[in-house]
C-alpha cells in the first residue's frame, strides 16, 4: 500500500534534489513524484508516493521539514485527503473495435483527446486502482502506449502553515554572538 | 549611489560583516580573483597543505570557540577534498562555512577543467548549500549561510561561487535582513512540557542525566550544572559532551557507552529516568538498543525535532534550546520541591549509594608498567599536566578512547575529537584551528601513529605559522582499534593493521625545522612531556607504548551496555 507525502517548498534550483536525496539515502524507492508551481509562483507543491513503514516515514517527514527549502511536509496517509492520477494513452483500434473502445472510455469517464485512422489518444483521471482497471481493459483491444502522471493529492483539512518571518541583521548577529564564546 | 564592487570584494565585505577573522584554505584557478582580493584585506588567510585539513582546521577553530569556522577551496579537486571535513562537521553539528570556487557559469556542465558538481556532491554533506551564479545573490547568500550554520542545530554550509561572480561587478548594498520562510529554529521549549518534566524528575527514584554534545554546542554548561545540582542526579557526559559538566564535579560519572566506564553504563542500565539533554542516542552509547536503559522513562530535550524518538521513544519530549530550557526546568524542579516542603528523598540517597558502589567496584584508573609505557599511563601524565585545562584534540581509535576516559576536561570546548564520523587525520589539523583561535592556550594533539600519518602535510603549516601545538603520537605500531577487534573477534588474524616504517620523529620534525623525539621507557615520560611543553614551538613527541594494549571496558558490538568486558582476563560474554 502506497503512502502519500505532500510538500510545499520553495521553487528553487536543487530543492527537488534535497527532497529526493533524503529518500535515496535511505534506500527508499519513489513510486511516483509530481511537482509543479502553486498559486504563488515562488513555491512548488510536490506529491510523493512511496511505501515506507510508519516509523521510517515519521522520521523521514521530520527530516524533510528540516530542509531549508521545505516550508511544510505532510503525511497525507494519516488524514483525510484526495488522491488522483492522470493517464494518457494511445490505443491502436481496428475499425470494428472503435465503438467498443469509446463505450469503455465513457464508463471510466475518459476523454478522447485525439482520434486518427490508427486509433485514439485517451485521457483519464481517477485513483490508481481505477486507472489500472482502465489500462487493463484497453490492453484487451490491442497495442497501447501509456503515460501516467503519478499521484497528485490534496489534504481535506487545512493545516496551519507556520512560516518564519524575515530575520533582521541585529537578530542574525545575536544568534552568532550567542554561539560565540567571548 | 553605492560603489561598484567586484564579487570577490563583496564576498570579503560580507565575511568581514560576519566577524570572520581567519579563513583556512587553499587557492586554485577559479578562486584567483578571490585570493587577489584577499591579498590586501585584513581577514587572515591560513594556507593549509590539503583542503580536507582546511575543513578540519575550521572545525577546530569553531569547536574551541563556538564561532563559525570558515574554509575555502577551489573548484573540482579542491571542493571534493573538502567533503570528508564537511560530513564530519555535519555528524558532530559543527558550524562551519565552506567557500568553494566554481567554473564560470557558461562552462558549468561542459566538463571544464577542474569542474565538479560541488553543489550536488555536497548536498548530503551539509546542512544547506548554495550555488551562486548571479552576483546580486551573493550578499544575502553569505549572510544566510552564516545564519544557517550557527543557528538551531548547527552544521556546515557550503557556498559554491562561480568564477564570473567573483570577477563581475555590481552595486553593493549591504543586506540587513534575510528571509528563510521554511527554516524553523526552535528555542523556548513548551512550558507545560517543562513543568511535566520537572514533576517526572522529582517522582523518579533513580534519575540519571545523560548530557551530550548539545550542551557544549549550545553553551549550556552553566545551566547544566545548575540542573545537576538542583536534581542531584548522577550525570554522564557522552564523548561529544565531555566538559559539559566539569569532570571534577562530584555528580560526574564519566562517559557511557562502548568504552564508557563501568559505573556510567551500570547506572544508565539501572536508572528509572534518563534526562537526555542534547544527545542523539548514538549506537556507540546505547549498545543493543532493546537492552538500553530498560527500566528508564525518557525525557529528551533537543533543539532538533528530528532527533526526538528517532532511536528511543521519548516519554516526554521538549524541543528547543538547552540554554533557554534548562534554567526553566531547574526553576520548576526547585519550585515544585519547595511547594512540597522540600521532602527528603531517601530513594535518591539509596541510588547514589549504589552508583558510588559501582564506581568503587571498577573505577576508571590508568594501567602502569615499570618496563613499558602503557597508553593509559601516557594519558594520565597528560591529564596531570593539563589539570583539566588544556585543549586536547584527537583522531579516532584507541588513543581517542583513552584520552576521553583518562584526561579531565573541566570546561567545555577543551576536548575536540571526531565523534560521529570518526575521521582519521582529524587531530592535527583541528589542533591548528584551535591553536589559531586560542594562541595562548596549551594545545595537545593526541594522535595514533595511523591517523598522524594521514595528516603529515600539516607539519609544514604548524611550522609556517609558528603554532606551538604539542603532537603526542601514541605509537603502538598498529591501527590499534582495528587490531583490537581482529584480536577479539577475528581470532587474532591481524590483517593489514601493522604500521611499519614509522618515520624517525627527530628527522621528520627536524626536516620541517622543529623538534621531535621518541621515548619508550616509562621513566622518560614525565621529562619528555615537560620538554615538549617548554619547547618554544611545535613539538613532535613519539611515544612508543605497549603494542597490544586493549581499551577496556568494552561493550562488544551488539551487546547490552551492562555486559561489559572489563579486562583481558575476563572471557567475552558474547560467543
Amino acid at each position: 500500500m502506497l503512502q502519500i507525502i505532500s510538500l510545499l517548498m520553495e521553487n528553487k534550483a536543487g530543492a527537488l534534489m534535497r527532497v529526493t536525496g533524503l529518500l535515496t539515502a535511505r534506500g527508499y524507492n519513489i513510486d511516483s513524484l509530481t511537482v509543479a508551481r502553486t498559486l504563488d509562483a515562488g513555491l512548488s507543491r510536490m506529491t510523493i508516493a512511496v511505501d515506507i513503514e510508519p516509523q521510517g516515514r515519521r522520521q523521514l517527514i521530520k527530516q524533510m521539514n528540516k530542509l531549508i527549502n521545505v516550508l511544510q511536509a505532510t503525511d497525507l496517509s494519516e488524514g483525510p485527503a484526495v488522491t488522483r492520477e492522470m493517464v494518457l494513452m494511445r490505443v491502436r483500434a481496428s475499425q470494428e473495435s472503435r465503438a467498443a473502445i469509446l463505450k469503455e472510455s465513457e464508463i471510466f469517464g475518459a476523454r478522447v483527446v485525439d482520434s486518427t485512422l490508427e486509433g485514439f489518444a485517451l485521457e483519464a483521471t481517477g485513483d490508481a486502482e481505477k486507472l489500472d482497471e482502465f489500462v487493463n481493459i484497453m490492453q484487451s483491444y490491442g497495442e497501447i502506449e501509456v503515460t501516467r502522471s503519478g499521484a497528485v493529492a490534496v489534504s481535506l483539512e487545512s493545516k496551519k502553515l507556520r512560516l518564519s518571518p524575515p530575520i533582521p541583521r541585529g537578530e542574525i548577529m545575536l544568534v552568532e554572538e550567542k554561539n560565540g564564546v567571548a | 549611489m553605492s560603489e561598484l564592487m567586484s564579487g570577490a570584494k563583496i564576498l570579503l565585505e560580507c565575511l568581514a560583516r560576519e566577524g570572520v577573522e581567519v579563513i583556512f584554505g587553499y587557492p586554485g584557478g577559479v578562486t584567483l580573483p578571490f585570493y587577489d582580493a584577499l591579498y590586501d584585506h585584513p581577514i587572515r588567510h591560513v594556507l593549509v597543505r590539503h583542503e580536507q585539513n582546511a575543513a578540519f582546521a575550521a572545525q577546530g577553530y569553531s569547536r574551541s570557540t563556538g564561532r563559525v569556522g570558515v574554509c575555502c577551496a577551489t573548484s573540482g579537486p579542491g571542493a571534493t577534498n573538502l567533503v570528508t571535513g564537511l560530513v564530519d562537521a555535519m555528524m558532530d553539528s559543527i558550524p562551519i562555512v565552506a567557500l568553494t570556487g566554481q567554473v564560470s557559469t557558461k562552462l558549468i556542465g561542459t566538463d571544464a577543467f577542474q569542474e565538479a558538481d560541488t553543489f550536488g556532491i555536497t548536498r548530503s554533506a551539509t546542512k544547506h548549500n548554495y550555488l551562486v551564479k548571479n552576483i546580486k545573490d551573493l550578499p544575502s547568500v553569505i549572510h544566510e549561510a552564516f545564519y544557517i550554520a550557527a543557528s538551531g542545530r548547527p552544521g556546515p554550509v557550503l557556498v559554491d561561487v562561480t568564477k564570473d561572480v567573483f570577477m563581475g561587478n555590481c552595486q553593493y548594498e549591504p543586506v540587513n535582513s534575510i528571509h528563510l520562510p521554511g527554516y524553523k529554529v526552535y528555542t523556548e521549549g513548551h512550558t507545560g512540557q517543562i513543568r511535566r518534566a520537572a514533576q517526572m524528575i522529582l517522582e523518579a527514584e533513580r534519575p540519571m542525566i545523560y548530557a551530550g554534545g548539545g550542551i557544549v554546542l549550545g553553551n549550556a554548561h552553566d545551566e547544566l550544572r545548575e540542573l545537576v545540582e538542583a536534581v542531584d542526579a548522577p550525570t554522564v557526559c557522552t564523548l561529544m559532551g565531555l566538559g559539559g559538566l566539569p569532570c571534577e564535579h562530584p555528580n560526574f560519572i564519566s562517559m557511557p557507552g562502548m568504552h564508557g566506564s563501568y559505573a556510567a553504563n551500570m547506572a544508565m542500565s539501572g536508572a528509572d529516568l534518563l534526562i537526555a539533554l542534547g544527545v542523539r542516542f548514538d549506537d556507540r552509547v546505547t549498545g543493543r538498543l532493546a537492552a538500553f536503559a530498560p527500566h528508564a522513562k525518557i525525557i529528551h530535550v533537543d533543539i532538533d525535532p528530528a532527533e526526538i524518538s528517532k532511536i528511543r521513544n521519548a516519554d516526554l519530549p521538549i524541543v528547543g534550546d538547552l540554554k533557554r530550557i534548562l534554567p526553566k526546568l531547574t526553576a520548576n524542579v526547585r519550585e515544585i520541591r519547595s511547594e512540597a516542603g522540600s521532602p527528603d528523598r531517601p530513594e535518591l540517597k539509596g541510588w547514589w549509594k549504589q552508583v558510588r558502589a559501582w564506581k568503587e567496584e571498577n573505577p576508571l584508573v590508568p594501567v602502569y608498567s615499570t618496563t613499558e609505557i602503557k597508553p593509559q599511563h601516557l594519558m594520565a601524565e597528560i591529564d596531570r599536566i593539563s589539570g583539566g585545562k588544556a585543549i586536547v584534540t584527537s583522531d579516532v581509535g584507541q588513543h581517542q578512547m583513552w584520552a576521553a576516559q583518562l584526561i579531565r576536561y573541566n570546561a567545555p570546548r577543551l576536548w575536540i575529537n571526531s565523534g560521529g564520523l570518526g575521521s582519521m587525520g582529524f587531530g592535527l589539523p583541528s589542533a591548528i584551528g584551535a591553536q589559531f583561535a586560542n594562541p595562548d592556550q596549551l594545545v595537545f594533539s593526541i594522535v595514533g601513529d595511523g591517523g598522524f600519518q594521514m595528516s603529515l602535510p600539516e607539519l609544514a603549516t604548524l611550522m609556517n605559522y609558528g603554532l606551538p601545538v604539542k603532537i603526542i603520537v601514541m605509537n603502538n605500531g598498529y591501527l590499534g582499534m582495528v587490531r583490537q577487534w581482529q584480536e577479539l573477534f577475528y581470532n587474532n588474524r591481524l590483517s593489514s593493521v601493522t604500521l611499519d616504517s614509522f618515520p624517525d620523529p627527530s628527522l621528520l620534525a627536524g626536516a620541517y625545522g622543529f623538534k621531535g623525539r621518541t621515548i619508550e621507557h616509562p621513566s622518560e615520560l614525565a621529562g619528555a612531556l615537560k620538554e615538549a611543553i617548554d619547547y618554544n614551538g611545535p613539538y613532535l613527541l613519539n611515544v612508543k607504548v605497549t603494542p597490544t594494549e586493549n581499551v577496556y571496558p568494552m561493550v562488544p558490538s551488539g551487546g547490552a551496555i551492562n555486559e561489559m568486558v572489563l579486562g583481558p582476563v575476563q572471557p567475552s560474554p558474547v560467543a
